[in-house]
């Protein structure tokens, strides 16, 4: 706000309305203040899903399950791709479930501005209040998921107990940000983008998919060439997944650099998404 | 920058020193017409490029008042252009215009839905805008669990809700449905909770679109009695958009009025309401005089209609022969109030013309006695088997002057005093 020199007229407005946005005036306070909204939209979000269906979040479980069956049946059984000695369903299911979070908050956060446009076009509030909620919409499944990880992992410690959990699982909750931030970062630059210009969304699709196989889930690092590691780990998901699997299960390749290489690269992505995303949300309703 | 629209700038009336929580400055909004596709892409880089070297956006300069009718050369409109007006503390403030007169985009910029291309607003206090009842609702979530929902989207807190629950509850009228999924409801049930829950909201300024056209007859007025209490004994400032002028009137006490993006009036509201529907006649020239109306591929234009010697005078004209056409001439309050109505067909026991070419009627209404005020005329014209040729609700806009048949000094005001005098005679018999 402008002060004016002789302050016997200035007037103090609370809302300024102006075409644009400094690039760097993002409103925190705000967003603070919709909490109650957000939760109210993570509550919507997680109540809404299994409304009507007897077995309600049970359904989080089914997709794993399936998957992990299917992969260890592919990959293991059939193309027999090293596991690094781990039970290839403990793997398999360790992967996945870091995975689909990163890719669930990506996919739901990059459809942000299409998908509420009916609420947006009609009602202010901090946009960002919808991406966040969706992130932590998708970590109660997240969690939920994790349980049955454990379930998995308490059997197998007493069928094989080859899995050796140690300190680096300490770095969990760590894990957890870069997978929310990354998914969050790289959605909201997406969502930004095809407001006007729609083919980002074809690339979404599939381009998910592929990035899963570019990424240490179905296979360790280990099996990558020494020399040609540090291409797969220009890949920001990779020490995340990496470092799951050394903490947990005891097997993979674990290094401080590469982990803080993928925390710089959530931080710079998460920014560059939040000042894009709030530049995007002024004039969206004009374009989408 | 300079528009070519004219900019009205007018002040409010200083009537009370309240202080000024809506400032709205040179507010212009432009908006690009066509798809989105190559070309956008092509304007985009362009746009971009001009912005590189630190040049004014090039298509700023072009853009054409949103006339939606005429076509335009430019792909650029300005939906609003130039817009300033202030809003005092307490004031309700109606926003009145023709479709496309760039009300709801005003109301979009004030709600910050989308950002203006030129200028500013500046508003003291929280602001909420109802631009829709029940934004958000969730067809699966109950209506309890709509209500926080819907309430916390319009910017209340959980706490607040929770104290309001019963209030809002009671309002809306659907206690027995409250734990019902709102995919149950029925649309006016649902229309109602949305209204009850805005309508317990207290912001500072609350910004209101037509919401009140929704629902029975019965929940309308008590939409219309809560927007008044909310303004009069919550002292809050109220912007309200709508086409129904009886509600505005009932609401506001000072009125804009939008036309192709412009401010043309703004002022007390009896003076825009009046204006604005006197100016919808003569600005939509065309019924009078450029386009005939096709409907049943029959043509009729009406060429004139005037009121002379104590008389009306509608003059038609028609390419083809109606062998027995029935007018219809309806007389309306300037708030919508059909007064009189009146019919050449049999069954208002006069009888059918045949017309071709030019044809006059004349309308001598010996007796109508109408309290001094505005009025206007609808005009239909119909075939014998109910088939209507011809509409126009606003065909010829009036005022009656110095009117009144009775003894009494007792000066008449339309709609407080009635519309119509009649000759009558009070007795005391015992």
């Amino acid at each position: 706000m402008n002060k004016l020199p002789d302050n016997t007229t200035v007037e103090q407005w609370d809302t300024i309305i102006t075409p644009r946005k400094s690039l760097f005036e993002l409103n925190f306070k705000e967003v603070w203040q919709y909490r109650d909204l957000l939760l109210l939209f993570v509550r919507r979000d997680f109540v809404a899903m299994y409304k009507q269906t007897v077995l309600g979040p049970l359904w989080y479980l089914v997709q794993p399950i399936l998957t992990t069956l299917m992969f260890t049946v592919v990959f293991s059984r059939i193309a027999k791709i090293s596991t690094d000695g781990i039970p290839p369903m403990l793997f398999y299911l360790a992967g996945i479930t870091n995975w689909n979070y990163f890719a669930s908050c990506l996919k739901s956060v990059s459809g942000t501005f299409r998908s509420n446009q009916g609420i947006f076009g009609k009602v202010y509030f901090p946009r960002l209040v919808t991406p966040l909620s969706i992130v932590i919409s998708n970590m109660i499944k997240y969690a939920i998921q994790l349980l049955l990880f454990a379930g998995f992992y308490i059997y197998f410690e007493f069928v094989s107990s080859t899995a050796q959990v140690n300190a680096y699982a300490l770095l969990f909750p760590l894990l957890v940000v870069l997978l929310a931030g990354l998914g969050l970062g790289f959605g909201l630059v997406i969502t930004s983008m095809t407001t006007k210009y729609r083919d980002l969304i074809f690339l979404l699709q599939f381009g998910v998919q592929l990035a899963m196989y570019a990424t240490p889930v179905i296979y360790p690092l280990s099996q990558i060439p020494e020399q040609y590691q540090w291409v797969a780990a220009l890949n920001p998901m990779t020490s995340v997944i990496e470092t799951f699997k050394y903490g947990f299960l005891g097997q993979g390749t674990f290094s401080w650099g590469h982990l803080a290489y993928s925390f710089c690269f959530m931080v710079a992505l998460m920014l560059a998404g939040i000042v894009i995303f709030n530049r995007t949300e002024k004039n969206f309703m004009d374009t989408v | 920058m300079n528009s070519p629209g004219v900019a009205l700038r007018l002040r409010v009336e200083e009537k009370n020193m309240s202080k000024t929580v809506i400032k709205v400055e040179n507010l212009s909004k432009q908006y690009r017409l066509g798809l989105v596709g190559t070309g956008t892409l092509s304007h985009d880089i362009n746009r971009w490029w001009h912005l590189v070297r630190g040049k004014e956006d090039p298509y700023l300069k072009i853009g054409e008042t949103n006339d939606r009718a005429s076509r335009g050369n430019s792909e650029y409109v300005w939906a609003l252009q130039d817009i300033n007006f202030e809003v005092k503390e307490g004031e309700v403030l109606g926003i009145i215009g023709k479709n496309g007169a760039g009300k709801s985009t005003l109301l979009k910029l004030l709600s910050k839905v989308t950002a203006p291309t030129t200028g500013s607003i500046k508003a003291k206090g929280r602001i909420a805008s109802l631009l829709e009842v029940g934004t958000g609702f969730h067809p699966e979530l109950t209506g309890r669990e709509n209500i926080y929902l819907n309430g916390t989207i319009l910017g209340m807190s959980k706490a607040e809700v929770s104290s309001k629950l019963d209030e809002i509850v009671a309002f809306a009228g659907v206690e027995r449905y409250l734990d019902t999924p709102v995919k149950r409801y029925s649309s006016g049930m649902t229309v109602r909770l949305g209204f009850a829950v805005a309508a317990h909201l207290e912001p500072e300024i609350l910004i209101v679109d037509e919401v009140l056209a929704v629902g029975d007859a019965e929940f309308q007025r008590k939409a219309v009695g809560k927007m008044k209490e909310v303004s009069k004994e919550g002292g809050r400032t109220v912007l309200f958009v709508s086409h129904n002028m009886a509600s505005v009137k009932k609401l506001c006490s000072k009125s804009i009025l939008l036309d192709n993006g412009v401010i043309k009036e703004h002022g007390p509201t009896e003076f825009i309401v009046n204006r604005y529907l006197s100016k919808g006649s003569l600005n939509e020239k065309p019924y009078l005089k450029k386009k005939s109306y096709q409907i049943y591929s029959e043509t009729i234009l009406i060429k004139k209609i005037g009121y002379f010697d104590k008389v009306f005078h509608f003059t038609f004209f028609s390419k083809v022969l109606h062998e027995r056409i029935a007018i219809v001439c309806k007389i309306y309050s300037t708030d919508e109030v059909l007064i009189f109505k009146t019919s050449t067909s049999p069954i208002w026991s006069t009888k059918n013309f045949p017309m071709k070419g030019e044809c006059t009627f004349q309308l001598d209404i010996k007796q109508l006695n109408l309290i001094e005020g505005d009025y206007y005329i609808g005009l239909e014209v119909t075939s014998p088997n109910i088939k209507r040729i011809l509409r126009i609700d606003n065909a010829f806009p009036f005022t009656v002057h110095y009117s009144n048949i009775y003894k009494g000094s007792k000066r008449l005001r339309i709609g407080e005093d009635g519309f119509i005098m009649a000759p009558h005679n009070w007795k005391k018999i015992s």
